[in-house]
């Protein structure tokens, strides 16, 4: 027997949200001002953990002007590979101009205030965002449970999802929380690269998403890297943009670039090593970045180094579907999947809708939680009211957890010998970043491998098991993205096949997929964005 | 990654100990916080944020640094305003302005 089916404690809620980032507390505020009785579980800390805390995040705030709304919803089209929905993208404007007015009312954000006197609202500095979120998730008596993680959903005869084992991480003991509806709010899975604030970021919502039946979608849209000063955590990748490439002789390394050429960037940094400066900034854009972004200048002056005036060395950070756009698939405008009882949210649900196939980057990916975030909430809410199960006991429920919780076999494999492995396949620029089967086909019989030693004899004990929970879930998460993209034989957004570097119009659709055992992927039968812009498939979105 | 808890700043808050995303301290047994599984730190930096004595130094380095580094030294670091650097550019902390109040960035290029 598992740790994990040893004598539980239990407690009830009409909602459980698992993740206590942007999109996790949204829908915690909103399930809790529709009335419900609401739990707040976080592997970390509700406020202070996850890709937005530690960080200065963008949002794609848009006045609510006809042609602004549409020059921003038109400018990312082609970026994404046709592949996002404008209804869903219109949605998101609406939804996001609406929280963030609620941010600044209630949460009394302090957005700064233009020329004209009126607020901006299209930045975030996220310790400050994180912490107000808290706060206001608590006035509102949501239960929040700090360092909590959960291990697995439980679900009732019929798939219902019902709840979750969750692990108190100071004691070891294990909860079992029984709900009307489950929140997956647990970010995306950085593989545990590094980059700003992800460790925690392992990829938990969607192993506990597809366990429970769910699918996930665009997982091949998972190859994004950041910019880092080499040995940092620092990826905050915007300011490159007044950057210069540059090789270890002091030539400059052309066709370098934070956007379009960072590829170059990664082919680059196999063989030699990358420098940057940031002398293309003016002396007035060098102040108001400071004031824009004050933790990226914490990590230079801590260095002694002067971005502007020094050249620095770089190296590229994994953010896999962090910044990538694939997670979970949505079925419904409420942010339901296709497990009733389920829903999710931000970074652990698919951005596609939005996206496409480009990376959400910061602004996309926050509007995106914020709605996303408030949609699943209020719809979990009403889920929850109507088909009411508070007051079932945890025995009448199943667990639908496998793997690193309840090995096939004797202990064989320790975590973290298996995030090792993990990251030996999914991190390197020539498996992830440029693409080719060559590469791609034995990182992801590598990662089968590992993940038959996970499902075979991965455990652990108190802290240790939720350990082993995290290597499970980037192992599958490494197997869903590298299938996937073996699966879309053309370059699109952010998915570049080395061995098929063009835009194939006839794959202008979204990518599918799931499993645990067997990995499959499959067309999206209906992908919305083929109707609108296939007559342009053939002339836009040559994304290499 | 987490080089400095300083004791005679210390209060014994706890706040570091919650906050934490990774678990990285335990309350010693004099109530001060112990750098108890360094290696979980994840160098995000949200420790030293929220230290309202400013206690706390994370080194700007994923790595753990030699015990004779610059980001050991306390009074170095107090010399030079790196400690509590953080808290001052969010301006967290008694009768300060909140940073997000005027951080207003550059316009991007295209």
């Amino acid at each position: 027997m598992s740790d994990i089916d040893r004598n539980y404690a239990s407690l009830s809620a009409d909602v459980l949200v698992v993740g206590g980032g942007p999109a996790g507390t949204w829908a915690a505020i909103k399930a809790a001002q529709a009335g419900a009785d609401v739990v707040l579980v976080d592997k970390g800390r509700c406020g202070s953990s996850g890709a937005t805390a530690s960080v200065g995040t963008g949002i794609w705030y848009v006045e609510d002007q006809p042609e602004l709304r549409e020059a921003a919803m038109a400018s990312r089209e082609a970026l994404g590979g046709h592949l996002a929905d404008r209804d869903w993208m219109a949605r998101v404007l609406d939804e996001t101009y609406a929280r963030m007015d609620e941010l600044a009312r209630v949460q009394r954000y302090p957005f700064p205030v233009g020329a004209d006197g009126r607020q901006i609202r299209d930045d975030l500095q996220g310790p400050e965002y994180m912490r107000r979120q808290r706060t206001c998730v608590q006035r509102l008596g949501v239960r929040i449970l700090d360092h909590t993680p959960a291990l697995e959903l439980l679900a009732d005869a019929d798939g219902v999802v019902c709840g979750a084992r969750v692990l108190d991480r100071p004691t070891g003991q294990v909860l079992s929380i029984t709900a009307g509806a489950v929140v997956l709010a647990a970010g995306g899975c950085a593989f545990q690269s590094k980059t700003l604030g992800c460790d925690v970021n392992t990829g938990d919502g969607a192993l506990l998403a597809v366990e429970a039946g769910a699918e996930l979608s665009g997982m091949e849209f998972s190859s994004a890297y950041a910019i880092a000063p080499l040995g940092t955590s620092l990826t905050k990748t915007a300011y490159y943009s007044w950057a210069t490439f540059y090789r270890a002789d002091g030539s400059v390394l052309e066709g370098a670039g934070s956007t379009r050429g960072r590829s170059v960037i990664a082919r680059t940094l196999l063989t030699e090593r990358v420098y940057a400066r940031l002398d293309r900034a003016t002396p007035d854009v060098q102040r108001a970045m400071r004031k824009g972004q004050p933790n990226f200048f914490l990590v230079f002056d801590r260095l002694g180094i002067d971005p502007f005036t020094d050249m620095f060395q770089i190296t590229l950070l994994a953010e896999g579907t962090v910044r990538g756009t694939g997670g979970v698939r949505i079925t419904g405008d409420d942010c339901s999947t296709s497990v009733p009882g389920l829903y999710a949210a931000g970074d652990t649900a698919t951005r596609e809708l939005i996206c496409g196939g480009f990376t959400g980057g910061g602004s996309h990916n926050a509007a995106w939680a914020a709605s996303s975030g408030s949609w699943a909430g209020h719809a979990a809410a009403v889920f929850a009211s109507r088909a009411s199960r508070r007051g079932r006991g945890p025995d009448q429920l199943r667990p639908v957890g496998s793997a690193g919780i309840r090995p096939a076999g004797a202990p064989t494999h320790g975590y973290r010998e298996v995030v090792a492995e993990v990251q030996r396949a999914v991190l390197p620029y020539d498996h992830n970043y440029v693409r080719h089967a060559d590469k791609l086909t034995p990182a992801l019989e590598a990662l089968h491998q590992t993940w038959s030693a996970v499902r075979d004899g991965l455990t652990g004990a108190g802290e240790d098991l939720f350990r082993a929970r995290e290597a499970a879930a980037m192992t599958a998460h490494g197997r869903w993205m590298f299938h996937a993209a073996l699966q879309r034989t053309e370059t699109r957004g952010m998915h570049k096949r080395l061995d098929y570097p063009r835009h194939d119009p006839a794959q202008q659709f979204r990518l599918l997929t799931g499993g645990l055992e067997e990995i499959w992927t499959r067309p999206q039968a209906s992908s919305p964005a083929f109707a609108v812009t296939a007559g342009t498939a053939g002339t836009a979105g040559q994304a290499a | 990654m987490i080089e400095v808890v300083e004791r005679s700043r210390c209060i014994s808050c706890d706040i570091c100990i919650q906050v934490c995303p990774t678990r990285v301290f335990d309350r010693g047994a004099d109530g001060i916080p112990v750098i108890a599984r360094p290696d979980s730190c994840q160098t995000c930096f949200q420790c030293e944020a929220y230290c309202p004595t400013d206690a706390l130094f994370v080194a700007p380095l994923v790595a753990a640094v030699p015990g004779d580094s610059r980001f050991r030294d306390i009074d170095e670091l107090t010399t030079t305003g790196l400690l509590g650097g953080y808290r001052r550019e969010l301006g967290w902390g008694h009768g300060r302005a909140l940073g997000a109040r005027t951080a207003i960035g550059p316009e991007f290029p295209d």
